[in-house]
């Protein structure tokens, strides 16, 4: 399973945002937005509903195109072709009835892009058979995609992102329609493959909550600005408060670290969404 | 025997020149329409494929009233039609299905206009159901090299844009993402559904054309998991029901009202429908065995979902 995959460095800066800026139909989407992400890392793009998460993630996809600042990948601009950056997206539409097994779908990872109808090949099907071996798939490798349940097509899409050799993986709310004990194996997994490959994580999710056992870093997202770095350095009040442009409490209750608004908060709406509750060992 | 296969097979079947057209030319054509269906069902586009049909009346109609050959007219205008659904429709499916929807009702009209001009004009109403419901029989054999040409460029259209639709069909951001120029494979798909269609609208009639490009397809969605043998299946069926129904119309005219014969289309569709019927039937017997096996083995539904996590065995109702 390991040899799979390219050996990356630990610790080399995979990916970096400078000073992104993104207007659409004249809304400021994002504002001055940088930061980076380095190899065997998983950082945690945490915010809540439209504070800007998905944008990110398409600004790093090349979907759309900043308005000002630069996206770099190890150093260099993004390649029209990108095989470089792996995405799983929150939700795929397929119909039950579409013809494809967990094994094709993954399969498509690899050479999805390319033209033409593909030759079986053993080297191949030994390929698709490690990935699957790799997110613990095998039990429905031959089940249709469109019939697995939210945990096993979460896993799937994962390998389909993995074959490809990525040096950074993009997970788009990867927990959101899971169970407890399946969102717990996701994360560890994740965890797993940033570490053993030296691979570049980065998971959005609205609450940080499931992600801080395995977190290296955060990237917190409020209303199109975001600050990143270690957990500890980035949920505190100070700079919390500066990122939603008004008050923001970080309780400590029984070992946990509740994130909440001011006492004297117009914002409160918003803010009951976002609250994050971190144990305090963690925070 | 041999009085057998005199009886299915009438005398004549294998000397006749028009059964002789038919057979090549429906077969050919079904078989590209079922492929192409494939991907047509995957895409959700079943709408976008039966529009094509109706505006390829326009043009067959067209072309009727102005003494032309029904198929460039269709061709011509189920293309025009494929650019300007492009050309209307947002990345949305629903802004493509309203685009389709009002570009379809104008295509419709004219043609109405067309067949109703031509009809009067030349005094016969036979035309209008050759473009509507097509007939085989009538079809030039110097046509064979037009119709296996255009077969042939539309096979291979879908064959080299294969993985990019299965991938696109998965998430469009995924293909984009790597690369993939989704809007592009997208209008050639819809170029090569076009000609598809076109084709069918002459064998098989405009209105039913339809019915080859999805019901092969439907089935064969039925009757396997894996893409590649999806596309197999629904060639084998588009290509079974063309040739069965042009036997069964060959030997129908035989049959009451005798003298007259019953119209090939109708036999491929209903065959279309029956080959449906029991691919959704052997589909819900392999689903049942495949449930009495999970429970005759003592592994309930909670065990197949459990054993997704072999790592927490202690799930409840793993029991």
């Amino acid at each position: 399973m390991t040899d799979t995959f390219r050996p990356g460095v630990r610790d080399e800066e995979i990916l970096s945002l400078e000073g992104v800026s993104l207007w659409l139909s004249g809304r400021e989407i994002l504002h001055d937005v940088g930061f980076s992400l380095h190899a065997g890392e998983l950082t945690g793009l945490i915010g809540s509903n439209g504070a800007g998460k998905t944008t990110i993630f398409r600004v790093i996809l090349g979907l759309e195109t900043p308005s000002a600042g630069k996206v770099l990948f190890a150093g260099h601009p993004r390649p029209r072709r990108n095989r470089s950056v792996g995405y799983v997206p929150q939700s795929i539409g397929l119909d039950p009835d579409v013809p494809l097994r967990a094994r094709d779908l993954v399969a498509l990872g690899l050479d999805g892009d390319r033209f033409g109808i593909p030759l079986p090949s053993r080297s191949r099907r030994q390929l698709v058979d490690e990935m699957l071996e790799a997110v613990d798939a095998r039990g429905f490798a031959d089940a249709r995609v469109g019939k697995l349940s939210g945990g096993e097509l979460q896993r799937t899409l994962i390998a389909h992102a993995l074959i490809a050799k990525p040096r950074l993986l993009l997970l788009d709310e990867p927990l959101a329609n899971l169970d407890i004990r399946s969102e717990q194996e996701v994360v560890g997994l994740l965890a797993k493959i940033a570490k053993a490959h030296a691979i570049a994580v980065l998971i959005s999710a609205h609450e940080m909550n499931p992600l801080l056992p395995v977190m290296d870093r955060v990237l917190y997202v409020a209303s199109g600005r975001a600050a990143s770095g270690p957990t500890e350095e980035v949920v505190r009040e100070d700079v919390l408060s500066a990122l939603y442009g008004h008050h923001v409490d970080v309780l400590h209750v029984h070992d946990r670290i509740l994130v909440v608004a001011g006492k004297d908060e117009t914002h409160h709406a918003e803010l009951e969404r976002t609250h994050t509750v971190v144990p305090r060992g963690l925070g | 025997m041999g009085a057998i296969l005199t009886g299915i097979f009438e005398p004549g079947f294998f000397t006749s020149e028009p059964v002789r057209v038919a057979v090549i030319v429906g077969g050919a054509v079904s078989l590209v329409s079922a492929v192409v269906g494939v991907f047509t069902v995957i895409r959700g586009q079943s709408f976008a494929g039966h529009s094509l049909g109706d505006l390829g009346t326009t043009g067959g109609s067209g072309a009727f009233l102005v003494g032309a050959n029904p198929l460039w007219g269709f061709v011509i205008f189920a293309i025009l039609g494929a650019g300007a659904m492009e050309l209307f429709g947002a990345r949305r499916p629903r802004g493509r299905d309203m685009a389709t929807g009002i570009v379809l009702g104008a295509g419709l009209g004219i043609a109405a206009l067309f067949l109703y001009l031509g009809t009067t004009h030349s005094n016969t109403t036979g035309a209008t159901i050759t473009i509507l419901f097509g007939s085989m029989f009538v079809i030039r054999s110097s046509m064979i090299p037009v119709f296996a040409l255009l077969s042939v460029l539309t096979l291979a259209v879908v064959a080299l844009l294969y993985r990019p639709l299965l991938l696109s069909a998965v998430s469009q951001d995924i293909a984009s993402a790597r690369g993939v120029p989704v809007r592009l494979i997208g209008a050639l798909y819809l170029l090569a559904m076009a000609v598809a269609v076109s084709l069918s609208c002459v064998t098989i009639g405009a209105i039913l054309s339809t019915a080859v490009l999805i019901g092969p397809a439907a089935a064969a969605l039925r009757l396997t998991k894996r893409p590649g043998l999806a596309i197999a299946w629904a060639a084998v069926i588009g290509l079974a029901v063309t040739w069965l129904g042009i036997l069964l119309a060959y030997d129908s005219y035989y049959w009451p009202p005798a003298g007259r014969g019953w119209p090939v289309s109708f036999f491929v569709v209903a065959l279309i429908l029956v080959v449906y019927l029991l691919a959704d039937l052997a589909n819900g017997q392999k689903a049942r065995r495949a449930g009495a096996r999970a429970i005759a083995s003592d592994k309930g539904p909670g065990v197949v979902a459990g054993r997704a996590w072999p790592s927490s065995p202690g799930e409840p109702g793993a029991e």
